[in-house]
């Protein structure tokens, strides 16, 4: 298990490889349909946003208002390559060490990841709960009235957020292996 | 019907947050047969402490608490419309708790009335019996894997694929490569053959509320179950996508009749969040029974 901490630099991310179990701590931005169009199509961060050495979690998250502050309840990964249009120039524009989600991205993220020194976490689709536990508080909420509360970007302090490494800044893919390691598989047994 | 909302409640609260017992078996079998210290394993073990999680503080196993599918069997005592009121009553309820994420979205304008009431939610299956209780069964499908069910209208040339057993089991072994972990694997997979477009994928889905443990009463059906799970489970998909030995818990195949010209092979997707459950109600509206 690799232990990694917020944010990130292009030396400690060029260190991961596709396979690696990585616990997070440190800061993560949620950030899914709304979020990626806005920002590809020329959309600027809030004043004192940066995005820089940062990761992006594709989650839209469950979050309540308890005695005055926001409280995660549920917050499990969604379907990660509804952001391949958008993610690559993301990655390139903002300065993004990494990208949370599930389901794995296609080539043109795994490519930017190459490029500009990025990789593609996995983390475990439907473990709402596990994964709310590790949220530990809400630092801040942007854009909540322009794209309503599960498209906005959440800043959230997690601690020992469990992830896989499924597309690492080498140029390679667990999702690429696994798809063509199965299709061989299969003709073996049809 | 104070008792029959009261009794539905729970059977939604239970259906989001409990994994049924004869899943969770299968569960821990899988958990088993990954290597340690795997990318698999590490997935089955968050899978399970999750699983513990959500029953313990009571809230949604997947914060996506999908398509609301209700199946009914009523004595004739219970009229369809007053079992569609309590329904989506208690749907409406289930949602303000949050056993139910606002999760159902007007197809034309894309406006969230936070009520998961609208048309086609819930889905409620009504059919009469001649025993003198309600069986009422719920499952919650999520649309991830709701995304990666497949139809096949046989014969298939791309997957060579005609129309019998053999071109049924091609369909449905490609289905699970396609899906590959993005229905958030294992899945455990419902499927029917023959009917039409719509029944097809309708069968398919009664097939979730089989127990895992059962066994089809029919021969060549029950040897394909078994043939297709074992198979898909030798392809490496493994947990998530993440390569591994179980891509599948289980696979649950019904045959109905169709149309000389048709030969249709609908294939479900359930991700690993398999949320269902069910009771019997008496004519109080009082729960007699769990039925998982």
């Amino acid at each position: 298990m690799i232990t990694l901490k917020t944010p990130f630099t292009e030396e400690n991310i060029r260190t991961l490889k596709q396979g690696d179990m990585v616990e997070i701590t440190g800061t993560l931005f949620t950030g899914r349909d709304a979020v990626h169009k806005y920002l590809h199509d020329g959309g600027q961060l809030p004043e004192g946003l940066s995005l820089k050495g940062a990761i992006i979690y594709h989650c839209g998250p469950v979050v309540v208002e308890e005695n005055g502050k926001w409280v995660v309840k549920a917050a499990g990964p969604t379907t990660s390559s509804r952001e391949e249009p958008y993610q690559a120039e993301i990655i390139e524009k903002f300065g993004l060490r990494g990208v949370i989600g599930k389901g794995g991205m296609g080539d043109k993220t795994l490519q930017a990841c190459s490029q500009h020194g990025a990789v593609y976490f996995h983390a475990i689709g439907g473990a709402a709960q596990v994964l709310a536990e590790c949220i530990k508080e809400v630092k801040n909420v942007y854009f909540k009235d322009e794209f309503g509360s599960p498209e906005a970007i959440w800043e959230l302090r997690v601690e020992n957020f469990p992830v896989v490494v499924t597309m690492d800044s080498h140029g390679n893919s667990l999702h690429k292996d696994v798809l063509a390691q199965s299709q061989a598989a299969l003709a073996k047994y049809l | 019907m104070k008792a029959l909302t009261d009794s539905l409640l729970e059977l939604v609260r239970r259906t989001s947050c409990e994994i049924p017992e004869d899943v969770q078996n299968v569960m821990l079998k899988a958990l088993d047969r990954e290597a340690k210290l795997s990318n698999a394993e590490y997935a089955m073990k968050i899978i399970q402490k999750n699983v513990e999680m959500a029953k313990a503080k009571s809230q949604p196993i997947c914060q996506d608490t999908g398509s609301i599918l209700f199946f009914v069997k009523a004595p004739r005592w219970l009229f369809e419309g007053d079992f569609i009121a309590v329904a989506q009553e208690v749907v409406r309820t289930a949602t303000k708790k949050g056993y139910l994420r606002q999760n159902s979205v007007d197809s034309l304008t894309g406006k969230n009335d936070g009520t998961n009431v609208g048309p086609g939610s819930p889905t409620i299956y009504f059919h009469q019996w001649d025993k003198d209780e309600v069986d009422v069964r719920l499952a919650l499908k999520g649309g991830g894997c709701e995304n990666v069910g497949a139809q096949y209208s046989l014969p298939d040339g791309r997957i060579k694929a005609d129309r019998d057993l053999a071109g049924c089991r091609k369909a449905i072994l490609d289905a699970v490569v396609q899906a590959q972990g993005k229905g958030c694997g294992p899945g455990i997979l419902g499927v029917c053959i023959g009917g039409d477009r719509s029944t097809g994928y309708s069968y398919s889905k009664t097939q979730f509320l089989r127990k895992m443990d059962d066994t089809n009463p029919v021969p060549e059906l029950a040897a394909l179950e078994e043939e297709i799970t074992s198979t898909a489970n030798k392809l490496g998909i493994g947990p998530m996508g993440f390569g591994g030995h179980t891509t599948l818990l289980g696979t649950k195949i019904c045959a109905i009749n169709r149309l000389p010209a048709s030969y249709f092979v609908s294939v479900s997707y359930m991700c690993w969040a398999f949320r269902r459950h069910g009771c019997t109600v008496g004519q109080d509206g009082n729960i007699k029974d769990w039925l998982y």
